[in-house]
């Protein structure tokens, strides 16, 4: 009795929690056949699935891939990162197709508009067409994609190597220098037995990969512990923080240590059922990830009675999301797995307790899991020997920005920000954005700092800001994010994004005043202090950061007058002007 | 202050008993101790979407209506700092619908207006929103008129835990959320409410109205011209006077 | 008394409906009092047209609606040294604002052009005429606002409560018994 957002009831059967006729994944199929969610298929959906008709319209209206009105049957959304997108971009092909920003054009054939970040920041600019990521943009692409478009040529048919992502591994560290043959951290588990090995995790001193660091081997045991009808393992996929792509690479290149993690906490913790909930930006792994489950069930690495070993069943299943952030929270997550809207629950009961369905669930970041299977295999002290006291092991990070190669590069923890910039050849630095937008923002006299839960914790995300960065527009970047983002269930995070959002806006306008600075720091320490969860709680933190350690970016655009107004006086006349065909003096307001 | 003993928690320095199972706020409604809500409700499902509820439990940020007592639990309520953060909180949700209080039928009645007049609220402080949000006046006897809403979600819960029907839910994300109902035409009257529903009375603004019962109490003898919203035991009269607006 | 400068005050009533004037003009024979203390420079009550520069209280009743809206809430905040935003509509745009749910061109149409019982139908067009803004504000959306008295309107305790407190140099407060929206 948990869940903030719908019945506890109308989660679906089990057995509609995967496979085509999840709620997303029916929904997805419409959006694909119609451009959009038709109004009857609303209902028809709601009826074949036995949930109620406002259950499925909430959810259509949730998640940005789904759409009321039609998008474009060629459907293009850029990345608006600041490291994988490029709106000047956008606007150009808008300009060469003749298409408004956000919408369809008339007749039909294209819309362009933006998304969050696309897990492409090694290899921008990117966008997402009819779903499908195309990298490495430049204005011939462009110009190319333009031609395409125009001969109506299918999607399915433009050239291959548009689409091509590259793992860009710069550094290997103890993940991704050690090999891992398919089963042998199975075979390692079956051999300890799964109280051992559960020690050998909690002893590992493996801590969640996904930037909160909770123990793995904790987590795993108080679900062992939990009693309930079923056990369940999620692997969190949906890698939204901007500039975080390592679970990207880690799914298209270790997806068996990924697996395997995911069957060994099953093994653990008593779970016959795992789902790798996969953010809709990385459709395009799905085929090959599918496959790999393939060869494991033929591998008797999944399925009934797993290498020989009676009763140990474990099978896998993946969801597909449908572009929302917040359901990189994990009760988010879950929520979004019983088909409804991403929205954070009440804590606790935590999901090891009452999780998917109600019943105990484990949820662990990629990484995580992938570690989790290299620890069975070379037990607790080759991991510990690795990294600091309170962080064991290795980090997977994302680099992207003002480097010369953005890529994985794979660390002990411990290890200094000015060294990781150095590796990456990045010079003339004038900020980090450490794991993300949700992270920590720092200044150059900071890089001495470690990479550690004892220091600067991070999911991965690791963005670059030369000198000639406009870091003022990084931050609005980051607060426009957190306000699309935002799930809206409380006031604070609902209102106060938006608020701190069109702060900014006027700053960066040129129209604002040390009384709207004073105001959004007010607005942002409430945000961090009072929201809900994870999302309203580091939302304000680029706002924050950039306030104590790089005040002159707001200064230097600062009026020097008491107060200025919230809108734009002049402009509020322009639909008078139009409609009285005026432009004499009066008419105007300055 | 004396130590609290197992079963107590200290609200502002004055100890509460609790029982098994009970949230701070259950605790503090028990013991006629107010803490400003709008989206909980006695009987319901705590929500924690407000805010509004807001305290520092050993100094650390909580919803008072979902996180569980516990003893050892020192709770500051009270005070002048999170009297700031509530009226913050109130404000902000007045930007963002359209509340004009001299125009809504349920001015006197409205717990947000209550709330807001509890923590001396003279204006909304930040730019408006000025959202539009569309009337459904369909239904003949139940209005929806979205300009209220506040997201608290009494009614869907109302309707999905006590009427055992499922009329309301929130849809969209963000600053676009908004309510809709459970109806292939997306209008009121095309679902099963009833005005014997809870659903139909619980809404604590005036984003869902009784029609044809306007202004039976005039104004100046509504509930909050005749109480303060911190008054102890007064979450009944409010539900009553939804029921039936004819017993004042 | 009489030797000391009185206290100048000024008043207008942008987008509201005079209401709050006339709850002011309510405080009946307490304005003999208030009188001794206080003297009106522009108000329509002595229907002087502009502020005098050195103005010590701007009571602004009503929101912006149009461009000459905001001309006379800047010359009030030029003028006066405290400007308190007076009523509903001032505070939050009020019922006037209610048009912020359609366009400025469906609210001239349905007014001048569709609108049952409109005779010789055209939009009003004259240089004379203020432009009106694409959308109602309160006042603090524009100028820096000193004090907020609610209600529609307020009632004239508070006004005569309000302007007491500034004239013996306190901090203006409001009683709860008299803190109202509607």
């Amino acid at each position: 009795m948990h869940s903030n957002n719908g019945p506890d009831n109308n989660a679906g059967s089990p057995a509609q929690q995967g496979g085509d006729n999840h709620l997303l994944h029916r929904l997805y199929e419409l959006q694909q056949q119609f451009q959009h969610i038709p109004k009857q298929a609303i209902s028809d959906l709601a009826t074949e699935l036995n949930l109620p008709i406002s259950q499925v319209e909430s959810v259509v209206d949730f998640y940005s891939f789904f759409h009321r009105t039609a998008r474009g049957r060629y459907d293009i959304l850029f990345s608006n990162c600041t490291s994988c997108g490029d709106m000047a971009m956008m606007h150009k092909l808008c300009e060469r197709l003749s298409v408004t920003p956000g919408e369809t054009r008339a007749d039909g054939v294209v819309s362009i508009a933006e998304t969050s970040c696309i897990g492409m920041c090694d290899q921008g600019p990117a966008l997402l067409v009819n779903g499908r990521t195309l990298t490495h943009l430049t204005n011939r692409r462009l110009e190319q994609i333009a031609e395409q478009v125009d001969a109506g040529t299918p999607v399915a048919d433009w050239p291959v190597e548009w689409f091509r992502v590259h793992d860009n591994v710069r550094k290997n560290g103890l993940l991704l220098s050690t090999g891992f043959e398919a089963g042998s951290g199975l075979l390692s588990a079956i051999h300890q037995g799964p109280e051992e090995l559960l020690e050998e995790i909690v002893k590992s001193g493996l801590r969640g990969r996904g930037g909160a660091g909770f123990s793995t081997g904790m987590k795993w045991k108080f679900c062992r512990a939990a009693t309930g009808d079923a056990h369940y393992v999620i692997c969190n996929a949906d890698e939204g923080e901007p500039g975080t792509f390592k679970d990207r690479i880690l799914l298209n290149s270790h997806a068996h240590e990924v697996f395997e993690g995911m069957t060994l906490c099953g093994y653990i913790i008593g779970a016959q059922k795992g789902y790798l909930y996969l953010r809709g930006e990385y459709r395009y792994l799905l085929p090959e990830l599918q496959a790999v489950l393939k060869r494991r069930h033929k591998a008797k690495l999944l399925g009934e009675n797993i290498l020989g070993q009676q009763g140990f069943n474990f099978d896998i299943e993946i969801i597909m999301g449908a572009g929302a952030y917040i359901c990189g929270e994990e009760s988010a997550l879950i929520e979004s797995m019983e088909q409804k809207r991403g929205i954070p629950r009440v804590l606790p009961p935590f999901p090891v307790t009452k999780g998917f369905l109600d019943q105990p669930t484990v949820v662990n970041n990629v990484e995580t899991l992938a570690a989790a299977a290299q620890i069975a295999v070379h037990g607790s002290d080759w991991f510990k020997g690795h990294g600091s006291d309170k962080s064991a092991g290795s980090k997977i990070l994302s680099i992207s920005g003002d480097c010369t190669t953005p890529g994985a590069y794979e660390y002990a923890f411990g290890v200094s920000i000015q060294r990781i910039l150095d590796d990456c050849g990045a010079e003339d630095v004038q900020a980090v954005q450490v794991g993300g937008p949700s992270g920590t923002l720092i200044a150059p006299d900071e890089f001495e700092r470690k990479l550690g839960f004892e220091d600067l914790a991070t999911g991965g995300s690791f963005m670059i800001y030369g000198k000639d960065s406009d870091l003022l527009a990084v931050v609005q970047n980051f607060a426009h994010f957190f306000a699309h983002e935002s799930c809206g269930f409380c006031t604070p995070c609902r209102v106060g994004t938006t608020l701190l959002r069109n702060g900014l806006d006027k700053i960066v306008r040129g129209h604002g005043t040390q009384y709207d600075v004073d105001e959004m720091f007010r607005m942002a320490t409430l945000v961090k202090r009072r929201s809900h969860c994870g999302l309203g709680q580091t939302a304000p933190n680029p706002i924050l950061d950039a306030l104590k350690r790089f005040p002159g970016i707001f200064e230097s655009r600062l009026v020097n007058s008491e107060f200025e107004p919230h809108f734009d006086l002049d402009a509020a006349l322009e639909e008078a002007r139009q409609i009285s065909h005026r432009d004499d003096a009066e008419a105007h307001l300055v | 202050m004396s130590e609290a003993n197992n079963n107590t928690i200290i609200i502002d320095g004055k100890e509460i008993p609790f029982t098994e199972g009970q949230t701070i706020m259950d605790a503090a409604l028990a013991a006629d101790i107010y803490i400003p809500h709008l989206c909980h409700r006695p009987g319901l499902k705590p929500h924690g979407s407000c805010k509004l509820c807001t305290v520092e439990v050993n100094g650390r940020s909580a919803s008072a209506c979902t996180l569980p007592a516990a003893s050892g639990q020192e709770v500051s309520n009270n005070t002048e700092a999170l009297t700031e953060v509530r009226k913050t909180i109130t404000q902000m949700l007045f930007v963002e619908g359209n509340h004009f209080c001299p125009s809504c039928e349920k001015t006197g009645d409205c717990t947000l207006q209550a709330v807001a007049y509890h923590l001396d609220m003279l204006d909304g402080h930040f730019p408006q929103f000025y959202p539009k949000r569309e009337v459904d006046a369909s239904h003949e006897s139940i209005v929806l008129d979205r300009d209220r809403c506040i997201m608290c979600e009494l009614c869907v819960r109302a309707s999905r835990e006590v009427d055992g029907k499922d009329v309301f839910a929130i849809t969209g994300r963000g600053v676009d959320a908004k309510l809709i109902v459970n109806s292939a035409s997306g209008k009121l009257a095309d679902t099963d409410i009833t005005t014997d529903d809870l659903a139909a009375h619980i809404c604590p603004v005036g984003a869902i109205l009784i029609k044809e019962h306007g202004y039976e109490t005039p104004i100046g003898r509504r509930t909050f011209d005749l109480h303060t919203i911190a008054e102890p035991g007064l979450e009944p009269v409010i539900l009553r006077k939804g029921k039936h607006a004819d017993e004042h | 008394m009489s030797t000391k400068k009185k206290v100048r005050v000024a008043t207008t009533s942008l987008a509201g409906c005079f209401g709050c004037h006339m709850s002011f003009l309510d405080i009946d024979e307490a304005i003999v009092g208030l009188i001794e203390h206080v003297e009106f420079s522009r108000s329509p009550i002595n229907d002087i047209k502009h502020c005098d520069p050195d103005c010590d209280i701007g009571l602004i009743e009503g929101g912006l609606c149009n461009a000459e809206n905001v001309h006379v809430l800047k010359e009030f905040r030029e003028s006066c040294k405290i400007i308190i935003a007076v009523g509903a509509c001032a505070i939050n745009g009020g019922v006037p604002a209610m048009r912020n749910h359609y366009t400025l061109k469906e609210c001239l149409e349905e007014a001048y052009l569709d609108g049952i019982g409109v005779e010789n139908p055209m939009i009003p067009n004259d240089v004379e005429l203020p432009l009106l803004l694409s959308k109602v504000h309160p006042i603090h959306e524009v100028v820096h606002v000193d004090y907020y008295l609610p209600g529609c309107p307020p009632p004239a305790e508070a006004f005569l409560k309000v302007l007491t407190d500034l004239l013996e140099g306190k901090e203006p407060s409001l009683p709860k018994e008299i803190l109202h929206y509607d």
